[in-house]
């Protein structure tokens, strides 16, 4: 009890471990088991990439380093259709909701907050760890519904009914009800987490930080927190629903029974759609940091920025239908829906130039992060443009439910979620463990993080504009995709490629967390608070909390000798 | 919680950090509400006579005095808040007990209810509206039952006296979620017993 009381009113006197580094309540510490948590299950979702990927190149083989899967999931390494179709499913799931969302938000969101507005920790310090430990519970009953009988969920990640409303179809019973389960703790800890974002950024900033002084990271994660917070209602009211349906007997969902399958495809995107930007938008607020650090300039139009991401979050919540051209639903919905999508494309498109216009007559350095978020950028303008194909009803009526679709996301999350990500974790390393991360194994990462990603996925745009279809188990089964075996094949290598080259950041982070080159206070010469205090930061991050003179990105400002003004220096900075 | 204590030192604006996040807890809870409200009217709609003979046979009556009940809860409720801005602890200890009970007999009314409705014969199997009653129903008494036992651990802190001085506040959040739950169910109420 006095060890909590200690804790709360932030004197840093000694812990027990069991306080300090599991179950503490803060801020930095949360934010690193976020980051822990999302990293191990990234391993996980890129195994189980290697699994399909081999399937679809060599189908019906036994794929090396599968042989331990036990009967009858898998038979010597064959992999059978419906762990197959589980496959997809969790490996969909978890890079949204168990890497995305808690390597961007929860990792970074709750690392940096507090420390860029200039607070001694969240306003909900223990909500906080609570959020983190439902995640972690989460995760372990995603994990969990792979070992039940029947197997894990295999409706796809967007679990269509009556699919998942009837074990009947899948076979599956226990596994798909965990994935409720699992997603609705998920769910949960985001909302407890993001209700800290919103009431920490509200009511805790540091006398002089205005809203218009936020660093831009801030405001996405704000952003982001209200969009999900907003969107994911109507989802947890459908989720229930479908859990009553498989476990009563309901038939919300069941024609048969009266119910509406179509009804879940609505209610799913409806926050599907916001959801992507949830993700989407922390991702860019890392990069919205990085490239004024590296180009010495200030961002380019802060405050458009700003309101162009909250008009397309508004935006997100008009979109869902275009997902569902071809569901059955009224045609007449179609031209709607395809005019948001496109318009949709407009803030985001204000966005990108705004990068871009950042980095037009910078002094750039070619640094890691750098390159990560420049890669990040070229790689999500692919992304965001193969989008408005899949947004116009008649180009979607043509490639829906193909390769080009699942290309398309990919364009556009993982740059988000792995460029983007890496990137700050390169960036902000020196803040979280006080080493810096090798640059040379860095760029080698980049280069074939990047090279590797590209290679995979533009065939795949090829493959869906020749007709192959998403989900299907073995391609070869259809005499018209044979002759494009050979794509399968070479995105196959390339995917192989990807995911060995991620072994180059595994041993980077390890190593350089023990054996880095010691990090100073302020590494890049950034401006933004969390790079006033010095590792360790405790556990009330500032001594004295700062006062804010300036808005958060004051590079090469005319007549100042440093070509940096940090936020909480009146005057310019006499050293780094 | 650290709120009242110490944020007071360094926050910046003079906003109750608690008051705030249950706003914002409100908030989310007003989209799962209301996305299963949407639901439940699109089938609604969507559906004709057989709809309406299934929901000839809730109980009007029953639902009013349970909306009666719970309407005078929260004004009970609202009256201990104002007890505590008052310095009225004892009026304030009161005014809790009567919310707790008055919330237990919303719950044992609707125990009472659904036994009725069960004997005879009409379960959430009994056909869409049916399922929909339970469900709908279902979330929002739980939703009592989260509100009542906060309630109650509010009221055993004031007849204990730890109520004072560090988290009489409280009252104010328990009564902002009470009175969110209370708006839900005039929503259900005609949308339920009155949707014949």
């Amino acid at each position: 009890m006095t060890e909590q009381k200690n804790a709360e009113n932030g004197h840093s006197e000694e812990l027990s471990f069991w306080r300090k580094y599991v179950f503490s309540t803060d801020h930095k510490v949360v934010g690193k088991q976020y980051l822990f948590i999302a990293l191990f299950m990234a391993i996980l979702g890129g195994v189980m990439a290697y699994y399909m990927r081999w399937q679809l190149a060599w189908p019906e083989t036994a794929v090396p380093g599968a042989g331990w899967i036990p009967e009858p999931t898998a038979f010597g390494g064959i992999i059978p259709p419906e762990f197959y179709n589980a496959l997809t499913t969790m490996h969909g799931t978890i890079m949204v909701f168990f890497v995305g969302m808690p390597f961007l938000l929860g990792a970074f969101g709750n690392f940096l907050l507090p420390l860029m507005i200039g607070a001694k920790d969240m306003a909900f310090p223990r909500l906080n760890m609570m959020s983190v430990w439902t995640l972690f519970l989460a995760s372990l009953v995603m994990i969990a519904s792979f070992f039940v009988e029947g197997g894990a969920a295999s409706a796809g990640w967007t679990g269509y009914a009556p699919l998942s409303a009837d074990p009947i179809h899948t076979g599956v019973t226990w596994g798909l009800n965990l994935w409720i389960l699992g997603l609705a703790l998920e769910f949960t800890s985001f909302l407890m987490g993001g209700i800290n974002f919103l009431t920490t950024t509200i009511t805790m900033r540091a006398p002089g930080m205005t809203m218009y002084r936020l660093p831009l990271m801030v405001w996405m994660q704000i952003t982001a927190a209200v969009i999900f917070m907003l969107s994911v209602g109507p989802l947890i009211a459908g989720a229930i629903l479908l859990l009553l349906d498989r476990t009563v007997g309901t038939g919300f969902f069941i024609p048969e029974l009266g119910g509406d399958p179509l009804l879940w495809q609505h209610l799913f995107w409806f926050f599907g759609h916001p959801e992507v930007y949830v993700v989407l938008l922390p991702g860019f607020g890392a990069i919205m940091e990085i490239l004024p650090v590296f180009s010495r300039k200030p961002i380019f139009a802060y405050k458009t920025i700003i309101w162009s991401t909250i008009i397309a979050g508004a935006l997100s919540f008009l979109v869902w239908a275009h997902h569902m051209f071809v569901s059955g639903m009224d045609p007449r919905l179609a031209m709607p829906f395809s005019i948001t999508t496109i318009l949709i494309s407009v803030p985001f498109a204000v966005v990108i130039f705004a990068f871009m216009a950042t980095l037009w007559g910078g002094s750039i350095r070619f640094t890691t992060p750098m390159l990560f978020a420049l890669g990040t950028v070229m790689t999500f303008i692919v992304g965001g443009a193969t989008g408005i194909f899949n947004g116009s009803a008649p180009v979607d009526i043509f490639i829906h439910d193909t390769h080009f679709v699942v290309a398309h996301f990919h364009f556009t999350l993982f740059p988000d979620v792995f460029l983007g990500g890496f990137a700050a974790l390169y960036f902000w390393f020196p803040k979280m463990f006080g080493r810096m991360m090798n640059e040379t194994l860095g760029k080698i990462h980049f280069w074939v993080t990047t090279i590797a990603f590209n290679a995979v996925f533009i065939p795949m745009f090829v493959l869906g504009l020749g007709g192959s279809m998403r989900r299907v188990y073995n391609p070869l089964q259809y005499d018209f995709l044979k002759p494009m075996q050979g794509i399968n094949e070479f995105i196959t290598y390339a995917a192989i490629v990807l995911l060995l080259g991620q072994f180059i950041f595994m041993f980077n982070f390890f190593w350089s967390m023990f054996k880095g080159k010691k990090a100073e206070r302020n590494p890049w010469n950034a401006t933004t608070l969390e790079w006033s205090v010095s590792y360790p930061i405790p556990h009330d991050n500032f001594a004295t909390i700062p006062t804010v003179y300036h808005g958060p990105y004051e590079y090469s400002l005319p007549g100042n000798k440093s070509d940096w003004q940090p936020q909480h220096e009146e005057n310019e900075p006499v050293s780094g | 919680m650290s709120g009242a204590t110490t944020v007071s030192e360094y926050q910046a604006t003079h906003t109750v950090p608690g008051r705030m996040g249950i706003w914002w807890f409100l908030a989310s809870e007003i989209m799962v509400f209301g996305g299963f409200l949407a639901i439940y009217i699109l089938y609604r709609m969507a559906s004709g006579g057989a709809w309406a003979e299934m929901a000839n046979h809730v109980s009007a009556p029953i639902g009013t005095f349970n909306t009666i009940i719970l309407l005078t809860s929260s004004l009970t409720m609202v009256k201990a808040f104002e007890a505590i801005d008052n310095e009225k602890r004892k009026q304030a200890t009161n005014f809790l007990l009567i919310t707790v009970i008055l919330g237990l007999a919303f719950l044992g009314v609707k125990a009472f209810e659904y036994s009725s409705e069960i004997a005879l014969g009409f379960t959430p199997l009994s056909g869409t509206f049916w399922a929909f009653y339970y469900a709908l129903t279902g979330l929002h008494g739980l939703h009592i039952v989260a509100g009542v036992i906060f309630n109650a651990s509010l009221l055993v802190m004031a007849m204990k006296g730890t109520l004072w001085p560090n988290t009489q506040h409280r009252v104010e959040y328990a009564g902002l979620y009470w009175h969110f739950v209370d708006i839900v169910w005039i929503f259900l109420f005609p949308l339920l017993y009155l949707s014949y």
